[in-house]
C-alpha cells in the first residue's frame, strides 16, 4: 500500500464511530465501494449454471440457503452466489480433482485417514445428487418443495450417514456440501460466491485489503473499511474467474 | 538411460531454507556447488504480488504452495496393524515446495530450544528417576548442547533479522523477555514487533497469575533490517496473510530475502528446478556416495557426480531420500534394530478460545504469523514433573495470525454446524473472541515411525513414504494438564466462556494442526540409534550429510526452524573446517 492510503486508513480509523468510512479513502479504494446498503438487499443476478443440471440446481440452491439461510445479518448462500461458486467449481480443475491424489487401489479407511473414495468432487455430486433426487421422486416431493422443517430433517438424515447415494455415504457428501458452501460464501468473490463481498461485510473481515501497520495497536477499536476484493478494478468492478489454479 | 553429467564437489538436494544457506556457504568457500530443486523458481517479484496473494481459497484451503501430492503423497495409518492409505488431500501438515521450500509459507516464529531439551534422556532419568517414563518411550539426547549450537541460533537470527525481547543475556535475566529461556549471547536483531490486542490481554491476564509472559520472536521484522550478507527486509505490515502464504513486502525473512540475492550471485552455484531427485548413488562397496540421479521437469535422467552429497529437504523427504537411496538400516518396529524411519514425531496442539461479549474488538485480521505473546512456564521441564505421569510441555500464547474467514470462524461448542444457528454464532464470535494456542512437545515412541510404502507408487514410479504414528499417552496427558492452565488464563482475561480443547487421540489426517514434522533420520552418539552423527553425517555413507528437522530425536516444545537454523549453521562449520579438509568420517562409529 502507498503512504496515501496509510494516511487515509489512520484517519479512518479515528473517525470510525462518527464517519462513513468510504468518505475518507483515497480516490482509489473509494471508487471500489458497492454501496453496502444496496448490496443486501439487491436481487442477485441469475446464475448460468453450467455444471449442475435443472434437477440439481433445484435441490442445490434451496439446500445451500437452508445451511446457510438469509436473516437479518444479511444474506444467505442465496443472495451470496453459493450455488454459482459451486456450479464453477465443480465444473472446473477443482471439480475435475485438481490436488487430489487419485491412484488406487481404493479401500475405504479409519477417519483419521480421510477421504478414500475414488470420485473427483465433479463425480461426487452428480452421483449424489442423481441418487437424492431419485430417491425424493419415489417419495413424492421434491427437495425444493418441502417445508423448511422438512428440509432441515432430510438434510440431517444426510448429514448423519443414513443414506447410501450411489456409492457415497452421504455423510460424505453433506460434508463436501457444507464445506464448499463455507468456502462460496466467505471465499474471495473472484470465485463467484460472496457477492458484494456479503459475508465479508456481516462480520467486519476487511477481505484482500492487507496494511494494518497504523492499526494494530490501536486496541479494542473497531476497523471500519469498505472490504476489497483481489479481483476489483479501478472502477470497482469485481471481475469473476473461476479459472484460478491452485498453485503458485 | 542416465545422461552422466561433469562432476562437481558438493550437490545439495531441496534449495529450500537449510539447501540455500549451505549452498551460499560451500559455494563462497570456492566449492562448485549444485542446488536441484524439485519444485519452480519464484521471487516476491512478480510470484509473490499483491492483491492476488491475498486468496484465503487459492493458498489457505487449495494449498497452493505445496508438495504435489498428486504426484509425490505419502501414506498413513494410525497404528502397524492397518492398512496405511494415501493422505489424498493435504491437511494436518503442509509441506511446500519449489525454490525457498517450506519456509516461504512459515509464519516467522523463530524460537531457540532449551538446553534441557538436547540432553532430554540424560536429564529425565537423573530428575524424576528410571522407571518415569512409558517403557514405550525413546526419548534420546541429541549429541549436541545448546552450549554448542548458541552461536549458530545467534548467527541465524542475525541472518534472519528475527524482532524479539531476550530474556537472558549472558546469564543476566532481561525484564520484558522469556526469564525461562537459555542464556543468549546478546539480544535478538531487532525489537519486537507491535502486539496485537489478544497479546495484550493476554499479557496482562498471565502476569496476574504470576507468569512471564513475552513477545513472539518474530521473523515478520519489526523494522527495516540489513543482514550480515547485506540483504535488505522491510517491515511487517501485519496483513494477515502470513502461514500458507508468500510474503509481498519482503517482511518475511525466507529464502528468498535473506539468502538467496547472494547465493544466485556466486558463479560457484547453479540452480536447477524442476528436477526430482530419484536416489543418492552409491558405488559397490555400499559406503562411499558417487553423486544422484535426478529427473528434469521434461523427463530426461541425469546422473550428477559429486564428492559430497547433502540431503536438505523437508524432513518426511529426508527420510524417503535415504530410504530409496539405501543408506542406513531400515527401522523394524517389531525388534527394535534400526534407525532410519525411526523417533517420527510430531507437535501436540491444543487451543483455548475465549468467548467475550460484544464490547470487546479484537480484529483478528490484524497480524503477523509471529505478533503474539507468551508464557513459557509450562514448557519443556520449566516445571515440576514429578507425580504428573509426563514430561515435556507447552507453551501458552494468544498467537493468533489471522482472520481469514473460511477457516477462522470461531463459535462456542454446542452450536449447529450450519443453518441459522450456525450464521448467527459466527456474526456474533468473529470479532469477539480470543484463541491461545498450547503448543506442546512430542516424544518418540517405539511403535511411531516412517518407512516406504508396499504398494502406493509416486508418478516416477518410486515407493511414496509411510508415515505410522499416534498420539503418545505421554503427549495426550502433557496436553490435557497444560491445556488445562491456558483455560485458567482465559478466565483470568475476563471471558464470558473459556473453552479448552486439549488434543486427543487418535491422529487424524484431517485437521490442520502444524508442519512441525521431526525424527526419521535422527542425530546422536551411537549409531544403533541414529541415522547421523552429531554434525549430521551419516554413519554409514560419510560423504552424505543430512540435515533437516528429522534430525531431532523428539520434538521439543518450540516450532522447530530456530533449531533447524543453528543445526544448518553447526553442521555447515563442520563441513567447512573439518570435513572438506579432510573427507572421512568425522566421528569414529
Amino acid at each position: 500500500m502507498d503512504k496515501v492510503t496509510r494516511r487515509s486508513f489512520v484517519t479512518t480509523v479515528g473517525a470510525a464511530t462518527v464517519a462513513p468510512a468510504a468518505a475518507l479513502l483515497p480516490l482509489t479504494a473509494a471508487a471500489a465501494v458497492v454501496p453496502a446498503k444496496t448490496a443486501n438487499t439487491a436481487e442477485p443476478p441469475k446464475t448460468t449454471y453450467l455444471f449442475f443440471n435443472t434437477a440439481e440446481v433445484l435441490f442445490i440452491e434451496a439446500a445451500c440457503e437452508r445451511l446457510i439461510p438469509a436473516d437479518e445479518s444479511g444474506p444467505g448462500a442465496l443472495g451470496a452466489g453459493v450455488p454459482n461458486y459451486l456450479d464453477k467449481q465443480l465444473g472446473g480443475a477443482w471439480g475435475a480433482g485438481e490436488r487430489l491424489y487419485r491412484s488406487g487401489p481404493w479401500q475405504p479407511g479409519t477417519p483419521s485417514q480421510g477421504y478414500q473414495l475414488p470420485f473427483t468432487p465433479a463425480e461426487l455430486f452428480h452421483a449424489s445428487l442423481r441418487a437424492i433426487n431419485r430417491d425424493l421422486d419415489a417419495h413424492g416431493t421434491p427437495f425444493h418443495g418441502m417445508s423448511p422443517e422438512a428440509q432441515d430433517a432430510y438434510l440431517k438424515s444426510l448429514e448423519s450417514g443414513a443414506h447410501d447415494l450411489d456409492g457415497v455415504p452421504s455423510g460424505v457428501f453433506f460434508d463436501m456440501l457444507l464445506k464448499m458452501s463455507i468456502e462460496g460464501f466467505f471465499s474471495d468473490p473472484v470465485y463467484g460466491g460472496n457477492r458484494n463481498m456479503v459475508a465479508w461485510r456481516m462480520i467486519g473481515f476487511p477481505g484482500a485489503y492487507a496494511d494494518y501497520f497504523e492499526a494494530i495497536d490501536r486496541h479494542g477499536v473497531k476497523f471500519e473499511r469498505e472490504p476489497m476484493s483481489l479481483a476489483e478494478d479501478g472502477h470497482g468492478h469485481i471481475h469473476v474467474r473461476q479459472d484460478i489454479p491452485a498453485n503458485l | 538411460m542416465a545422461q552422466r553429467l561433469k562432476e562437481v564437489d558438493v550437490v545439495v538436494i531441496g534449495v529450500g531454507m537449510v539447501g540455500s544457506i549451505v549452498a551460499k556457504e560451500l559455494a563462497a568457500a570456492g566449492y562448485k556447488v549444485v542446488g536441484l530443486e524439485r519444485g519452480q523458481t519464484r521471487f516476491t517479484v512478480p510470484e509473490f504480488q499483491s492483491p492476488a496473494v491475498h486468496d484465503e481459497l487459492r493458498f489457505d484451503i487449495r494449498k497452493a504452495l505445496m508438495q504435489d501430492n498428486t504426484r509425490e503423497p505419502v501414506t498413513f495409518r494410525n497404528q502397524g496393524a492397518q492398512v496405511a492409505l494415501p493422505v489424498r488431500r493435504w491437511e494436518s501438515f503442509l509441506p511446500g515446495t519449489g525454490l525457498g521450500g517450506s519456509m516461504v509459507h512459515w509464519n516467522g516464529q523463530t524460537y531457540r530450544f532449551q538446553a534441557t531439551d538436547f540432553q532430554l534422556a540424560t536429564r529425565t532419568r537423573e530428575r524424576y528417576g528410571k522407571n518415569f517414563l512409558d517403557p514405550d518411550v525413546t526419548i534420546q539426547d541429541w549429541g549436541v548442547t545448546y552450549d554448542d549450537l548458541e552461536p549458530h541460533y545467534d548467527r541465524f537470527e542475525y541472518l534472519l533479522g528475527t524482532s524479539g525481547k531476550a530474556g537472558n543475556i549472558k546469564g543476566r535475566i532481561q525484564a520484558g523477555g522469556d526469564p525461562h529461556e537459555s542464556p543468549r549471547s546478546r539480544d535478538y536483531p531487532t525489537p519486537p514487533q507491535k502486539e496485537h490486542f489478544q497479546g495484550a490481554m493476554f499479557r496482562k491476564a498471565a502476569g496476574s497469575l504470576g507468569y512471564h509472559p513475552f513477545p513472539q520472536p518474530s521473523s515478520n521484522l519489526s523494522q527495516p533490517y540489513t543482514n550480515p550478507e547485506g540483504v535488505k527486509l522491510n517491515a511487517c505490515v501485519f496483513c494477515g496473510f502470513c502461514e500458507r502464504y508468500a510474503c509481498e513486502h519482503y517482511a518475511k525473512s525466507v529464502p528468498q530475502t535473506v539468502i538467496l540475492p547472494v547465493l544466485l550471485a556466486n558463479p560457484n552455484f547453479e540452480l536447477r528446478t524442476g528436477c526430482q531427485v530419484q536416489r543418492i548413488n552409491l558405488d559397490s562397496t555400499k559406503k562411499h556416495a558417487t553423486g544422484v540421479t535426478y529427473i528434469d521437469a521434461v523427463g530426461r535422467v541425469f546422473e550428477q557426480p559429486a564428492s559430497l552429497v547433502i540431503t536438505s529437504t523437508f524432513a518426511i523427504n529426508n527420510i524417503r531420500m535415504l530410504l530409496l537411496s539405501g543408506i542406513g538400516k531400515p527401522y523394524d518396529p517389531a525388534t527394535g534394530h534400526g534407525v532410519v524411519g525411526r523417533n517420527y514425531a510430531y507437535q501436540t496442539m491444543s487451543t483455548v478460545a475465549s468467548f467475550f461479549d460484544e464490547d470487546v474488538i479484537v480484529n483478528p485480521f490484524m497480524a503477523s504469523g509471529a505478533s503474539g505473546t507468551l508464557i513459557n512456564d509450562f514448557a519443556g521441564d520449566n516445571f515440576d514433573h514429578s507425580g504428573l505421569g509426563f514430561i515435556g510441555g507447552a507453551y501458552i500464547g494468544a498467537v493468533n495470525t489471522n482472520g481469514r474467514p473460511i477457516q477462522y470462524h470461531p463459535v462456542p461448542p454446542g452450536t449447529p454446524a450450519w443453518g441459522k444457528g450456525w450464521k448467527q454464532a459466527v456474526v456474533k464470535h468473529y470479532n469477539h473472541t480470543v484463541m491461545f494456542s498450547c503448543h506442546g512437545s512430542s516424544v518418540s515412541q517405539r511403535q511411531n515411525y516412517c518407512d516406504l510404502d508396499p504398494t502406493y507408487r509416486d508418478a516416477w514410479g518410486q515407493p511414496v513414504l509411510r508415515i505410522t504414528f499416534d498420539f503418545p499417552p505421554n503427549d495426550i496427558k502433557m496436553a490435557a494438564y497444560v491445556t488445562a492452565k491456558a483455560v485458567e488464563i482465559g478466565k483470568a482475561m475476563g471471558a464470558k466462556q473459556v473453552v479448552g480443547s486439549p488434543r486427543k487421540g487418535p491422529y487424524t489426517v484431517t485437521q490442520y494442526q502444524t508442519t512441525h514434522n521431526t525424527g526419521g533420520t535422527v542425530m546422536g552418539d551411537d549409531p544403533k540409534t541414529s541415522v547421523v552423527n552429531r554434525y549430521l553425517q551419516s554413519w554409514d555413507v560419510p560423504n552424505v550429510f543430512v540435515i533437516g528437522a528429522s534430525n531431532y530425536p523428539q520434538n521439543a516444545t518450540w516450532n522447530p526452524t530456530g533449531t533447524l537454523g543453528a543445526l544448518t549453521y553447526w553442521a555447515i562449520d563442520a563441513l567447512k573446517n573439518k570435513y572438506l579438509k579432510s573427507p572421512g568420517r568425522l566421528v569414529s562409529a
